[in-house]
C-alpha cells in the first residue's frame, strides 16, 4: 500500500478508529463495535475495497473477550487492509451480509465456533456442527478433546431432513 | 393447473458430490427453485488442534486439508510463519518450493479433469488423465517419500535438497506433458456433447463472483483478473513468464478452458524453473528456527542438542499477527496466525478457496435443471476437508 | 433347508467350497470415500493397480447392490448416523474394510468432533493402517477378505451383534 493511500484512509475514518498500527507491512484497523458497518462501507465504496476475503473470531480472553477481523482486498488498487472490532460476550454485532455474500457463512460459523451472535443476519445457524451440540468449541475453554471423551459413543438413529 | 415443490435430498454418501456434501434440492418438476448446501460432516477440528501443537508439528494438520495438493497447503502455512518470524528462504529453496507448487498444481486439475469428465459421462478421460497422475505422484514420492501427505516443505526451506535424478525426471516429464495435454482436448473440447452440456450452465456474473468472496479459476472464468501470484508475488513467482488465463461467461464450459490452459501455464513455469535452478543451501540461516543437517546432528554434539530443543520446546516468535496467502489449485488458500508469544500459535485461521466458492452454489444452480447441478459442482473444484477443516 | 442340523460331510463341504469360491472371487465394493484415503482408493480401482482383475468389477454407488463396503477417512460424529444406516441397508452377506489411520482408531485428530474408529458404530473384518496406505495395501486387504471368506461355512455364519 503506497504511503498516500495509507495516509488518505487514515485521514478519512479519523474519528471513528480506535486506534491503527502497522506489523510485517499490514495495517490494521481497530474500529469500535457501533462504527463498524460504517467503516467497512467507506472502505468499500470509497476506496474499492471490494472482496471480504476472511471474517473471523479470536478468543482473547480478557474484556472485551472476543475479536471480529475482518480482512478485505482491493481489486483496483492490490492491496489488503484488517480491520477489527472487540465484542464482549453474549453481545451482538452488526451483520455485513447484505454488503458482500460471502458474509453470511462466514458469520454463521463464527457464531458456531465462538458463540458471537451477528444482529440481523437472515438464518444465524449452526453451520459446521450438528444442531444439538452443546459449547462452542474454539473458545479457550472448551478442552480439545469434547467433554465427553472418556465414554464410548453412541449413534442414535433418527429419521431428520432439512 | 396447481404447482407443488418438491425436496429431495443428495445426500451425503454419493458419486458425484466429490465427498461428504449434502445438498437439499427444493423441485418444481424439474427445475431447481432453491438449492441449500449441508455441510460439516468432516469437520475435524483442525483450527482447535493446532492450537495445543507447536509450529512445527501443526504443519502436519495442513497436508490434509485439500488433500489433493498437499505441497500448497504446507508452502501457504510456511510463508505465514516465515513473515511472523521475518526470516528469508534462500533461491534454491524457492524455485524447488515452486517446481514442487507447479508439479501439486498439476496433479490436482488432472484429478479434477478426471473426476469432472466422470460425472458429466465421458469416462474415457480419467483413465488417460490418472495415468498423467501417477507420473506426478512418482517425481513427488520420489524426492518427498510420500505421495499424498508429504509435508515436505517445512519452516525456512525444504526437508531435503533435491539431486540430480529429480531434475532429470523432472525434464523427462515437463518434456512430453504438451502432447498429453493435447490427447485431453482432443477428447472434449470441440466435442458436440459436452458442450451442450456445459456451456450456458451454472453462470456467475463478475459482480456476483466478487461479492461471494469467490477465487481460483471460477473468479478467472467470470473474467475478473485476479491470481495471487501477480497481486501479491512469493517465493520468486515474480522471476517466471507466464499468463494468467482469463474467461468470458463465467459457465461451466470456461472454467474447463481455463484449468486446461493452466494445465499448459504450469508446465511452462516448471520448465523456466528448472532450467534455471540456482545452487545454494536449501534451508535458512536462522539457527533458532531451522534445526541443522542430520550429519551434523549425528556427529556434532552441539548440533544434538540444538535438534533435541527445537524438536522438544519449539521456537518462539514475538507477539504480533500476520495474514499470507497462496494461488491454491482451487483458490487463495490463506492463513492468519495470531501469536502470544509462546511456542504454539493462539490463533490458526484457515481461510479456504472452496467455503466461499461453495456458498456461491445456490446462485448458480437457480432455475436449472438437476442434471445441471452435477456438472456445476465438478466445475467448482470443491474439497470437502477444505470446507469442514 | 436344515442344513444347520447337517454334520460334516462331503456334500456340505463341497457346497460350502462352491459357494466361497463364487462369492470371494466377486466380491463388489461399495463407494464410500469420507477424506484423504477415498483418493488411493480411486487409484486403486483405476488402470494401474487394478481391483477389477481380483474380481470387484465395479463399485456401486447402492448400498443394496453392494458386498463390501470400504470406510476410506475420518468419521465424524456428524457423519456416523449415515454409516451406521448404509451399513444396516446392505445385504447378507457383508463384509467392512477400515482404510487408513482414521477409519481405524481416529488418526491424527483427537478432538471433539471425531469418531475415534469406525469400529465403535460397525464391526470390521480388516484394518489397514496407514496415513494413506499405498493403494498396494488395499488389494492385500481385498485378498484378506478373500481368504476370510474362503474359511467360511454355510451352516453358521459370523455372529454379528449390532451395539
Amino acid at each position: 500500500m503506497t504511503e498516500t493511500r495509507k495516509n488518505s484512509i487514515l485521514e478519512a475514518l479519523k474519528g471513528r478508529l480506535v486506534s491503527a498500527y502497522e506489523f510485517r507491512e499490514e495495517l490494521t484497523l481497530i474500529v469500535k463495535k457501533e462504527d463498524v458497518r460504517g467503516v467497512l462501507r467507506t472502505l468499500k465504496e470509497t476506496f474499492s475495497y471490494d472482496m471480504l476475503t476472511d471474517l473471523c473470531g479470536v478468543d482473547l480472553r480478557e474484556p472485551p473477550r472476543f475479536a471480529v477481523v475482518y480482512h478485505l482486498h482491493s481489486m483496483k488498487y492490490g492491496d489488503r487492509i484488517r480491520v477489527k472490532v472487540r465484542v464482549e460476550d453474549g453481545d451482538e454485532v452488526e451483520t455485513v451480509s447484505d454488503m458482500w455474500g460471502c458474509a453470511d457463512w462466514l458469520e454463521r460459523e463464527a457464531y458456531d465456533m465462538f458463540g458471537i451472535r451477528f444482529k440481523g443476519h437472515p438464518d444465524l445457524r449452526r453451520i459446521l456442527l450438528t444442531d444439538d451440540f452443546v459449547g462452542y468449541p474454539l473458545r479457550k475453554d472448551f478442552p480439545t478433546e469434547g467433554y465427553d471423551f472418556d465414554r464410548p459413543f453412541e449413534v442414535r438413529l433418527e429419521e431428520e431432513m432439512a | 393447473m396447481e404447482r407443488t415443490i418438491m425436496t429431495i435430498n443428495m445426500g451425503p454418501q454419493h458419486p458425484a458430490t466429490h465427498g461428504v456434501l449434502r445438498l437439499i434440492l427444493d423441485l418444481e418438476g424439474e427445475t431447481i427453485v432453491k438449492a441449500t448446501p449441508v455441510i460439516g460432516y468432516l469437520h475435524r477440528g483442525v483450527e482447535k488442534i493446532a492450537e495445543s501443537r507447536t509450529y512445527s508439528q501443526a504443519l502436519v494438520f495442513t497436508d490434509r486439508l485439500d488433500y489433493t495438493n498437499g505441497l500448497s497447503n504446507n508452502l501457504a502455512y510456511c510463508l505465514a510463519v516465515e513473515k511472523l518470524l521475518g526470516i528469508e528462504v534462500p533461491k534454491r529453496a524457492q524455485y524447488l518450493r515452486v517446481i514442487l507448487a507447479e508439479l501439486q498444481r498439476i496433479a490436482a486439475h488432472l484429478l479434477w479433469l478426471a473426476t469432472h469428465a466422470l460425472d458429466v459421462g465421458a469416462m474415457t478421460v480419467l483413465f488417460y488423465a490418472f495415468r498423467e497422475r501417477e507420473k506426478v505422484l512418482d517425481i513427488i514420492e520420489y524426492i518427498t517419500g510420500a505421495r499424498l501427505t508429504p509435508s515436505f516443505v517445512r519452516v525456512g526451506g525444504i526437508a531435503r535438497d533435491a539431486d540430480k535424478t529429480f531434475v532429470e525426471k523432472v525434464r523427462d516429464f515437463v518434456s512430453e506433458f504438451p502432447r498429453r495435454v493435447d490427447e485431453y482436448e482432443t477428447l472434449l473440447t470441440e466435442n458436440v456433447i459436452w458442450k451442450k452440456r456445459t456451456i450456458g450452465v451454472g453462470r456467475l456474473s463478475a459482480e456476483e463472483a466478487i461479492s461471494y468472496g469467490v477465487t481460483g479459476p471460477v473468479l478467472r472464468a467470470s473474467g475478473v483478473y485476479y491470481d495471487v501470484r501477480k497481486a501479491y508475488p512469493y517465493s520468486s513467482y515474480e522471476e517466471f513468464d507466464f499468463i494468467v488465463p482469463l474467461g468470458k461467461n463465467g459457465d461451466v464450459y470456461d472454467r474447463y478452458i481455463v484449468r486446461v490452459q493452466e494445465l499448459r501455464q504450469s508446465n511452462r513455469i516448471i520448465l523456466q524453473a528448472i532450467e534455471g535452478l540456482p545452487s545454494g543451501p536449501y534451508k535458512a540461516k536462522a539457527p533458532s528456527v531451522v534445526p541443522p543437517d542430520k550429519e551434523q546432528v549425528q556427529s556434532d554434539i552441539a548440533s544434538l542438542i540444538r535438534h533435541f530443543k527445537l524438536v522438544a520446546e519449539g521456537f518462539r516468535p514475538e507477539k504480533g499477527e500476520v495474514y499470507a496467502s497462496v494461488e491454491a489449485p482451487k483458490g487463495e488458500l490463506g492463513f492468519y496466525i495470531v501469536s502470544d508469544g509462546s511456542e504454539r500459535p493462539y490463533r490458526f485461521r484457515i481461510r479456504t478457496p472452496s467455503f466461499s466458492n461453495l456458498s456461491a452454489l445456490p446462485k448458480m444452480v437457480e432455475g436449472q435443471m438437476v442434471a445441471d447441478v452435477i456438472a456445476t459442482i465438478g466445475s467448482i473444484d470443491i474439497v470437502l476437508g477444505e470446507i469442514d477443516r | 433347508m436344515g442344513v444347520e442340523e447337517l454334520e460334516r460331510n462331503i456334500i456340505v463341504t463341497s457346497l460350502e467350497r462352491l459357494v466361497n469360491w463364487g462369492r470371494k472371487y466377486s466380491i463388489w465394493p461399495l463407494t464410500f470415500g469420507l477424506a484423504c484415503c477415498a483418493l488411493e482408493f480411486m487409484v486403486a480401482g483405476s488402470a494401474s493397480v487394478d481391483m477389477a482383475r481380483f474380481g470387484s468389477e465395479v463399485a456401486r454407488p447402492s448400498p443394496r447392490q453392494a458386498d463390501l463396503m470400504i470406510v476410506a477417512g475420518t468419521l465424524t460424529k456428524k457423519m456416523a448416523p449415515m454409516v451406521k444406516r448404509i451399513y444396516e441397508q446392505m445385504a447378507e452377506p457383508k463384509w467392512v474394510i477400515a482404510f487408513g489411520a482414521c477409519a481405524c482408531t481416529g488418526g491424527i485428530f483427537r478432538t471433539y468432533n471425531v469418531v475415534q474408529g469406525v469400529d465403535q458404530i460397525i464391526p470390521v473384518d480388516v484394518y489397514v493402517p496407514g496415513c494413506p496406505p499405498r493403494p498396494e495395501s488395499f488389494i492385500a486387504a481385498l485378498i484378506k477378505i478373500q481368504e476370510k471368506i474362503e474359511k467360511e461355512t454355510v451352516r453358521e455364519r459370523k455372529l454379528i451383534s449390532i451395539p
